[in-house]
């Protein structure tokens, strides 16, 4: 596997007080490809996401051990010592979660709102310009334009999570964590999800945290099978659905456990 | 376990591909025999039973389409059905050798051969012999048996070889044997024919094993 790295993490270890939820994890997430992690509940996949924006921190009782660094950027350095800068991890790190959790107001503000805590632009038509060009990176440009002063919670699921991944491209993100993005819509809304991650591919690096495996395969360049805190298998998707190198890979997607 | 009836379904296919298999055996050995016996009654049975085969094959066929609409297998439950898909091809395939030499039988009817069979059933015992294995190979997931037996079909490639340069020459020593010449070469020519398809089956068990896709031996002919 050759690629250029976007996330790259050495020995990572993540305790919950005294319970160890991550183990030794060393894995290379490539750059503009779609990495999928799955594994059965409670296996990590979540932790491991988010420690990659430091997200965890949340968590009362976290500790975490070893290194990670994005796009081996000195300055930023080791994401996981406490004293980084995590406004500037959180812009350079977006996330997406479950259920769509747009905010009480209208679309127009939802999307000024990350422009306005990282105090970026101030002139109303580069706002417009921005949220423009954000919104018709995720599709959504041509139906809202003329609505932008409705409330965002009036739109459909979809709507609303294709509004949280604009909310997102709009700081300018290098990497966007995406955990369980299509947990909460139906089907079609699901498939119309993938097609525009698969867009954003071209421009951004995603990490997908599904426990829905034949999302992961259909959606996914790579993907790393985490069970129990321990990464077992990291490849090419369509060798890790079609030929896994590890027997306890096989017998989790084939669904004989978890 | 988890998944069941799912395994059910491919246990299911693989069952069904082995009472294929045993079928386009059966079709095989009767055809060996129609032709030594030159037995055209027993012939005529066997293009007629042709049937079953094709049926069973196309029944299968479906079932593994369904499977993987319905159930999205991956890693070696896919291979297997894909696997299971293109044998089950192979050994329709198979079966139309075997009625192919029925045909000859019936065509070669009572008439006095050119010379005796003698490599011909050898060739024919041998190919027969190897579908039999690369079967058993596919069950016990058995890629060393599968790689042996496609090196095989060297053998039946010889004997192929050797048959065909006699009755060339029977042909151009007496040109009134063309016909019945003929007949005994497109006979060979599906026995070792049989013999190739035999090979791609053991590659298909070689990749359900180990998930590589090869050539293991290319044949001659």
């Amino acid at each position: 596997m050759k690629f250029k790295t976007s996330i790259e993490t050495f020995d990572l270890n993540l305790f919950y007080g005294d319970f160890q939820a991550l183990k030794n994890i060393s894995m290379k997430i490539p750059d503009k490809n779609i990495t999928a992690i799955i594994g059965p509940s409670g296996c990590g996949k979540s932790t491991l996401l988010r420690c990659f924006n430091r997200m965890n921190d949340l968590v009362e009782g976290t500790r975490l051990e070893g290194r990670l660094v994005i796009y081996n950027d000195e300055r930023l350095g080791n994401v996981l010592s406490p004293d980084i800068d995590l406004i500037a991890l959180r812009k350079k790190v977006g996330m997406v979660f479950q259920r769509p959790n747009v905010f009480n107001l209208s679309i127009y503000d939802n999307l000024r709102f990350g422009l306005r805590i990282h105090r970026m632009l101030s002139k109303k038509d580069e706002i417009l310009a921005e949220i423009q060009n954000s919104l018709e990176h995720v599709g959504l440009w041509d139906d809202l334009k003329d609505k932008l002063s409705k409330n965002a919670r009036s739109l459909t699921l979809e709507q609303q999570q294709r509004l949280c991944i604009a909310r997102v491209l709009i700081l300018k993100p290098e990497i966007i964590l995406l955990d369980e993005p299509c947990s909460a819509l139906d089907p079609m809304a699901t498939l119309k999800i993938e097609e525009l991650l698969r867009i954003l591919r071209n421009d951004y690096s995603l990490v997908i945290v599904t426990h829905n495996m034949q999302q992961a395969a259909r959606v996914s360049d790579y993907t790393g099978f985490l069970y129990i805190g321990e990464l077992v298998e990291f490849g090419e998707t369509t060798q890790v659905f079609t030929n896994p190198k590890e027997k306890l890979t096989e017998n989790y997607i084939t669904g004989r456990f978890g | 376990m988890a998944r069941e009836r799912f395994r059910k379904h491919i246990n299911k296919l693989e069952n069904e591909m082995m009472d294929l298999g045993c079928t386009v055996s059966a079709a095989v050995g009767r055809a060996i025999s129609a032709l030594k016996d030159r037995d055209v009654d027993a012939a005529k049975k066997i293009v007629d039973d042709d049937m079953i085969i094709n049926r069973k094959r196309w029944e299968t066929e479906e079932n593994c389409i369904n499977l993987i609409a319905l159930q999205q297998p991956v890693a070696s439950d896919l291979r297997e059905i894909i696997a299971i898909m293109n044998i089950i091809t192979d050994l329709e395939r198979i079966g139309d050798y075997a009625e192919g030499v029925a045909k000859i039988v019936i065509m070669l009817g009572k008439e006095p051969l050119v010379k005796p069979l003698a490599d011909i059933p050898q060739m024919a015992d041998k190919g027969l012999d190897m579908l039999n294995r690369s079967l058993k190979a596919f069950i016990e997931r058995d890629s060393d048996l599968a790689a042996k037996i496609c090196d095989e079909d060297d053998e039946v490639d010889k004997l192929y070889e050797k048959t065909y340069h006699e009755l060339l020459s029977c042909m151009i020593g007496k040109p009134d044997t063309i016909t019945n010449a003929t007949y005994l070469i497109w006979a060979s020519h599906n026995f070792e024919r049989i013999a190739d398809r035999v090979t791609n089956i053991c590659e298909r068990t070689v990749f359900l094993v180990t998930g590589s896709m090869q050539k293991i031996n290319v044949s001659k002919y």
